[in-house]
């Protein structure tokens, strides 16, 4: 077990040079001289010398680049070029904002897509089943955009279910009635591929042999879907759900942006916007390192969920 | 020859196309697609919409179906008043009014016959919607494309030479494939975007340059196939280059999947232009494309002025879902044994 955590996090070594050699290329190479960007703020020549020998622009690349090896293993990034706020604070701030949202989205989009992929599996090839992937195909194929469009307006503005936009300090009031109509538009996404996904993953099981097994030997349809099939669906279920955790602390960036959500997602258009490289760079660093360290937690699930896992 | 063909079995690229033209579900996406791609290639020679960005009505015109809309004056009464001899004293441009009068009929005024409605009404400024849509579809299409054969093109080398040669090679191509797909792919769209700035060439880079993953992993899986299969070991055997063999030998023997990957990719990438341009790292404002649109019809909503959005909702979601359902049965066609999702 141990010898295999250790393996894991040094394979993962390679991949985040890789992913700062990557990022040390987009900004530091092409991204063009920052000083030039903070010329538009700050006049003195004296002064942006002083920035450019603070965040090490008058160094030689490579220097640059073990400053930036040196920020990574340290998680220490500096500030933000804009608001001079250090990058980690606001990154502490601003994930949890985010994860209100995408939390819920996450849960119910399992809880729903779980329930109804078990549903018209279990009645595959009925008029039923194909009624609703029919609508999982055409739900799919329209962009998010104008779900959170005409979500907005016709539910926010026109009828005044849910408030337009907004945000307050207080996490009951944000989820009770900011954080609402987001989550709906964003399951309205989310759930038709996921259905998809899950449906043949139990169609799947479902046509296995132990399955047919279970029902010779006289075991109630109860006990064969939730009991038999499910527990054997979990495995590529658990997969497809773990792909998404990164994205619960980055957010959706066009919900975010569209509703005036403070999160991560609207930080990073910003930050993209006034060329914040600092804060780019750390975001996307750490969401990195974040993805590979849930993976490997992943892999220690599989052990737990399924014995018959070997962890290599 | 009729005794011929009728005994030689169909070629592959034959049979897909005609288990492809049997189904009714692909020949009606296919007939929507064309029509698109006909209005689009029309746009970009100029026969059609050229004059998008010209005021051709009065603001936000309705649709003629909704009939002329009664210009909102918000309650204020217009007055038109003429001035009497004692303002006419305090005008200090008043000596020279014969003079003025004079030098404006030297220009002359042509008299823009502003409409009140048009088919699908017009936007803030006057201008067309149905020519501003047409024109929009014109520059998402050519990013959804471009991008798409960029990314499938960089994919496919990447995942030939990678499948192909394998070794040390081919553990290069894994690594920068780890770390493409280490981040979230709008985190990495949105690094690019930042650093190549906006605009539509760099859309197209951006796109082409962080969705070729996709295309990779499949092509290497294929290569990692074939390449030990017995017409590739018959091409050695006579002496084929390895260059011959990868891309004369093998790739027509994959090109079904690469044919199936681009069509993804279009729809993919056509969707992330219309979000990128939202947030306003896509296309720039002057160009105009269903991102743009949709981010102009925001505020417009809230005054209730609403076929901007329609039109651009209705036409867009219509060739997504087209060009969606035509790749599930392209895929069908060309690979009759992947299972479907």
């Amino acid at each position: 077990m141990l010898a295999f955590i250790i393996r894991r996090v040094l394979q993962m070594v390679p991949t985040v040079i890789g992913a700062i050699l990557l990022l040390f290329v987009l900004f530091n190479l092409f991204g063009g001289d920052p000083a030039n960007i903070l010329v538009g703020k700050i006049q003195d020549p004296e002064k942006i010398a002083a920035i450019r020998a603070s965040l090490g622009l008058d160094q030689p690349w490579w220097i640059q680049l073990w400053l930036f090896f040196k920020q990574v293993i340290t998680f220490d990034f500096g500030n933000s070029w804009s608001t001079n706020e250090p990058v980690s604070q606001l990154i502490a701030h601003r994930a949890p904002v985010s994860m209100t949202i995408m939390l819920q989205v996450w849960l119910l989009d399992a809880l729903i897509a779980v329930s109804l992929a078990m549903a018209v599996a279990y009645r595959r090839g009925s008029l039923t089943d194909r009624a609703i992937m029919g609508i999982c195909t055409a739900a799919m194929s329209i962009s998010l955009l104008l779900y959170v469009v005409v979500g907005q307006y016709v539910l926010g503005f026109k009828l005044d279910l849910f408030p337009v936009l907004g945000w307050s300090d207080s996490f009951v009031t944000n989820v009770v009635r900011y954080a609402p109509l987001p989550v709906m538009l964003l399951l309205a996404v989310s759930v038709a591929p996921s259905l998809r996904l899950y449906r043949s993953f139990i169609v799947e099981e479902t046509n296995q042999d132990y399955t047919r097994t279970a029902r010779a030997k006289g075991a109630g349809e109860h006990r064969v879907m939730f009991v038999h099939v499910l527990r054997n669906a979990t495995i590529p279920i658990a997969t497809y759900m773990a792909m998404q955790v990164p994205q619960l602390f980055v957010g959706s960036f066009l919900i975010e942006k569209v509703f005036s959500i403070p999160g991560l997602g609207q930080e990073i258009v910003e930050s993209v916007m006034r060329s914040d490289f600092p804060v780019i760079k750390a975001i996307t660093i750490s969401i990195v390192i974040l993805t590979m360290v849930i993976n490997l937690v992943v892999d220690l699930l599989y052990k737990a969920l399924d014995p018959r896992v070997e962890l290599k | 020859m009729t005794t011929m063909t009728e005994k030689v079995s169909p070629g592959f690229w034959r049979a897909a196309g005609k288990r492809l033209w049997a189904d009714k579900l692909a020949r009606g996406c296919l007939f929507i697609l064309a029509v698109y791609f006909v209005l689009a290639l029309a746009s970009t020679m100029g026969w059609l919409a050229k004059d998008w960005n010209k005021q051709v009505a009065v603001s936000w015109a309705a649709p003629t179906m909704v009939g002329k809309q009664q210009q909102d004056s918000h309650g204020f009464k217009v007055e038109v008043i003429a001035p009497d001899a004692e303002a006419r004293a305090l005008d200090p441009l008043t000596p020279f009014e014969a003079e003025l009068t004079a030098a404006a009929k030297a220009y002359q005024q042509e008299a823009v016959v502003l409409a009140d409605t048009l088919p699908l009404g017009a936007d803030k400024v006057g201008r067309d919607i149905g020519s501003k849509v047409i024109k929009a579809a014109q520059t998402s299409i050519t990013v959804g494309l471009l991008a798409a054969l960029l990314s499938v093109a960089i994919g496919t080398v990447f995942g030939a030479v990678g499948g192909y040669f394998g070794g040390r090679l081919g553990d290069a191509l894994e690594w920068l494939y780890s770390v493409f797909t280490s981040m979230p792919y709008i985190l990495l769209v949105l690094a690019f975007a930042s650093v190549l700035g906006g605009g539509v060439h760099t859309v197209i880079l951006v796109l082409g340059f962080t969705g070729w993953t996709g295309t990779y992993r499949l092509i290497r899986s294929e290569y990692i196939k074939q390449r030990s299969r017995d017409y590739v070991l018959a091409a050695s055997a006579i002496g084929a280059s390895d260059a011959r063999k990868m891309f004369l030998h093998i790739l027509p023997n994959v090109s079904h999947l690469i044919l199936v990957q681009l069509s993804q990719d279009v729809v993919n990438f056509i969707k992330a232009e219309v979000i990128l341009s939202f947030l306003g790292f896509g296309v720039p404002v002057e160009a105009i494309s269903w991102g743009i649109m949709i981010n102009e019809v925001m505020p417009e909503l809230v005054l209730g002025k609403w076929w901007q959005l329609a039109t651009v909702a209705t036409v867009m979601s219509l060739f997504v879902v087209a060009f969606g359902l035509f790749t599930d049965q392209l895929r069908d066609a060309l690979d009759p044994k992947a299972s479907r999702r």
